[in-house]
């Protein structure tokens, strides 16, 4: 029987997968898919909640983290590409540039 | 008549306003007006304040009792504490003294349209002078204490601006600064007695009205003082040794010679110095109470007078002989208050202002004349400067206290009163100093006017313009009959100030055969010392400095002026310079306010900005990790 822990476990497994990625990899690429993962593990605690709960609110918050998850996506990789533009680079300790 | 008494005041202070607009404008232009503008406004509203006051005198005198009162003119403050108006009295007291502030003072006004001729700041002078004479006829016309002390500042105000009126010297800008410094000293002491007075009435108060400073009021609710009485009257008095130069705070005056000459004149005899002997006589009532203080008045003025008469011996400089002369008489002034004789006091600083203007006019006319100061350079000028000469013998003769010049009169009834009142070693002394003053005054005469020329120009010496020698002829005919109006019984006079001013203090009686045998003592003793100084400056020149060099110690010792300001660097300047520059300033302000609170703080700013700056990394990967290490520390605050 699959109960509700194993989904909340899952969901924070891959948080802190996501988290660890977008810590520690350098690549922007990787980070921007860890902050992908970080949502998508919302998204399961959501669903599930929702389903253990029997209500659709968590339903109707997944779809709207989905909706935000492709614009940010959308955005996050048209920066990218202007920023691998003007430095040929994606490693993000090259831009250090918010240095105080 | 009463309806005219605010223009006293303001006529002369109409003058300063014209006058500091026509020196202004002179400093704009760079150009110095005509000089016949300033000089007729300058001496016009002096003088038409002189004719107000004979005025006023005259009004007065058909009934001594009722005084003049404006009544308040105007509400100065009023709260449920205290209330003061301003308002102005002429009662027989305050009527001598502005007849003197406005009748001196116009005479010294005409006198430095000669004086001051071709100076840069002519215009500037004559506004200073009148506004001078503002001051003063508010500080003797005023019906209350707080008026006085408008008066008693912008006296101190105005003597620092005249005596640094040269103020490109900076040794003149000094002694106006030393004037102004030391007076200071002695207003504190002044106000701290007006505080006191307050508090008298405020401890005690129990009537609906609370004009408590005015003169009448005091007077008539004077028994509330009588357990502070002799603390009041010497923070009074305090004041007093600032305006009128007693000891400890008389240092200034001597430096005060810096000024146009004069305004030596116009300060050491008509006005500011007597502020000081008027505000004791007008408030004569309160120290009646205080025995105590009447006695250290007593002693300190008898102190001055001969401390400054010996100083006088010996002094070079024909101003600066005059100028301890003015300390020696007003020590005599004080001398008299002290012996519970304000009328004496009063008649002796009329007398006074008569002569010493007089003298310091004369002097002026001599300094006009050789360019110089110093009576060595002086000599044989009794030939080439006739009038001032005769003047100047005239006014020697009545400060040397020679009868029947206005100078015996006055400082006899002193000694007399010292006599009745004072001990014998208190009159033996006060004697002595008067013999003193005749010799100084001699000596300074001889040496300045009769002998050899010792001028290295002698042909450029020449009597002074008219415009000068007039008021000097004036003045010594004042200094002749002056003594007149206090002609004492036993000389079969009526004694009129007496009667005037009687109200200040009751006449004691003196029995006829004493008072005549003094008078025959201090005439002999004073025209003995007269004579020896005639006689040894005159003829035996020599004499003089063999004794200078026998007794070349106590001689460089007064000469001097007994080291007191010397004294006073050491033992006052010198640890206050230490005190606000090493302590203050360099270590309490430049070390702990400025080093430590505020450039301390900016310190701990800079370096912990630095510190944590170092937190910016600039890599996505700390910002991330604060952010989410910043949530989970929320969170867990926020779960607990």
């Amino acid at each position: 029987m699959i109960t509700i822990h194993h989904y909340l476990i899952l969901s924070a497994l891959l948080f802190t997968l996501g988290l660890l990625g977008a810590v520690l990899r350098k690549n922007i690429l990787i980070v921007l898919m860890s902050i992908e993962v970080m949502m998508n593990a919302i998204n399961l605690t959501f669903i599930a909640v929702s389903r253990y709960l029997r209500v659709m609110d968590g339903h109707v918050v997944a779809f709207f983290v989905m909706a935000v998850a492709a614009a940010e996506a959308a955005i996050g990789l048209a920066i990218v590409v202007s920023l691998f533009r003007t430095r040929q680079t994606i490693k993000t300790t090259d831009w250090r540039m918010m240095r105080g | 008549m009463v309806k005219f008494l605010p223009l006293i005041p303001l006529l002369p202070l109409a003058g300063f306003l014209f006058n500091a607009g026509l020196a202004l404008v002179a400093t704009r232009r760079k150009k110095a007006p005509a000089e016949w503008l300033p000089s007729l406004i300058g001496c016009l509203a002096p003088f038409l304040s002189f004719v107000l006051s004979v005025g006023a005198f005259w009004v007065l005198r058909q009934n001594p009792h009722e005084p003049l009162i404006t009544g308040p003119l105007f509400s100065w403050f009023s709260t449920s504490l205290l209330s003061v108006d301003f308002g102005f009295l002429v009662d027989p007291l305050s009527s001598v003294m502005i007849l003197i502030v406005t009748g001196v003072g116009t005479l010294i006004h005409i006198y430095s349209i000669g004086y001051m001729k071709g100076d840069q700041g002519f215009a500037r002078y004559f506004s200073y002078l009148n506004l001078f004479l503002f001051f003063m006829l508010l500080l003797v016309m005023g019906d209350n204490l707080l008026v006085l002390f408008v008066g008693w500042e912008g006296v101190g105000l105005c003597s620092y601006l005249l005596i640094g009126f040269w103020f490109t010297d900076a040794e003149k800008a000094a002694a106006g600064f030393k004037a102004f410094v030391v007076n200071r000293i002695g207003d504190f002491g002044f106000l701290i007695g007006l505080f006191l007075i307050l508090f008298a009435f405020l401890s005690q108060s129990q009537g609906s009205e609370n004009s408590y400073l005015n003169y009448s009021f005091m007077e008539n609710h004077k028994e509330i003082f009588a357990p502070l009485a002799t603390v009041i009257t010497l923070c009074l008095f305090a004041g007093a040794t600032g305006k009128s130069a007693q000891i400890p705070l008389y240092v200034w005056l001597p430096d005060a010679m810096a000024g146009p000459t004069p305004v030596s004149a116009l300060i050491h005899a008509a006005t500011m110095v007597t502020a000081g002997i008027y505000m004791v006589a007008r408030l004569f009532f309160l120290f009646e109470m205080a025995p105590v203080t009447l006695s250290i008045i007593g002693s300190i003025g008898l102190a001055t007078a001969l401390m400054a008469a010996l100083i006088g011996l010996t002094q070079y400089d024909i101003k600066k002989v005059l100028a301890y002369s003015t300390v020696s008489q007003l020590g005599y002034m004080f001398l008299a208050l002290g012996m519970g004789a304000p009328v004496a006091a009063i008649f002796h600083l009329m007398t006074h202002a008569f002569f010493k203007a007089c003298l310091f006019l004369g002097a002026g006319s001599v300094i006009h004349a050789l360019h110089d100061q110093d009576i060595r350079n002086m000599g044989g000028l009794f030939s080439k400067m006739k009038y001032t000469g005769i003047t100047f013998l005239v006014a020697t003769l009545a400060i040397a206290g020679i009868p029947p010049l206005s100078g015996f009169f006055s400082k006899d009834e002193i000694l007399l009163m010292t006599y009745v009142n004072g001990s014998p070693v208190f009159y033996i002394l006060s004697v002595l100093t008067a013999g003193l003053t005749a010799f100084y005054m001699f000596r300074l005469f001889v040496t300045t006017f009769l002998g050899k020329t010792r001028h290295p120009h002698p042909d450029h010496i020449h009597e002074s313009s008219l415009v000068m020698v007039y008021p000097l002829k004036i003045l010594a005919f004042l200094s002749i009959v002056g003594g007149l109006v206090g002609l004492p019984h036993v000389l079969g006079g009526e004694n009129r100030i007496h009667h005037w001013l009687g109200y200040l203090k009751e006449a004691t009686e003196v029995p006829h055969q004493l008072e005549l045998r003094l008078m025959v003592i201090s005439t002999v003793w004073c025209l003995f010392m007269s004579g020896l100084a005639f006689y040894l400056y005159c003829c035996h020149p020599g004499w003089t400095k063999r004794l200078k060099q026998k007794g070349a110690l106590i001689y460089s010792f007064i000469f001097n002026k007994f080291k007191i300001d010397e004294l006073y660097q050491a033992v006052i300047i010198k640890p206050l310079l230490f005190i606000s520059t090493t302590l203050l300033w360099k270590g309490s302000d430049q070390k702990i306010v400025d080093g430590i609170l505020v450039h301390g703080w900016t310190k701990v700013a800079t370096v912990s900005a630095r510190l944590l700056s170092l937190l910016q990394t600039g890599v996505l990967g700390h910002y991330l990790l604060f952010l989410w290490g910043g949530l989970i520390v929320f969170l867990f605050l926020a779960v607990r």
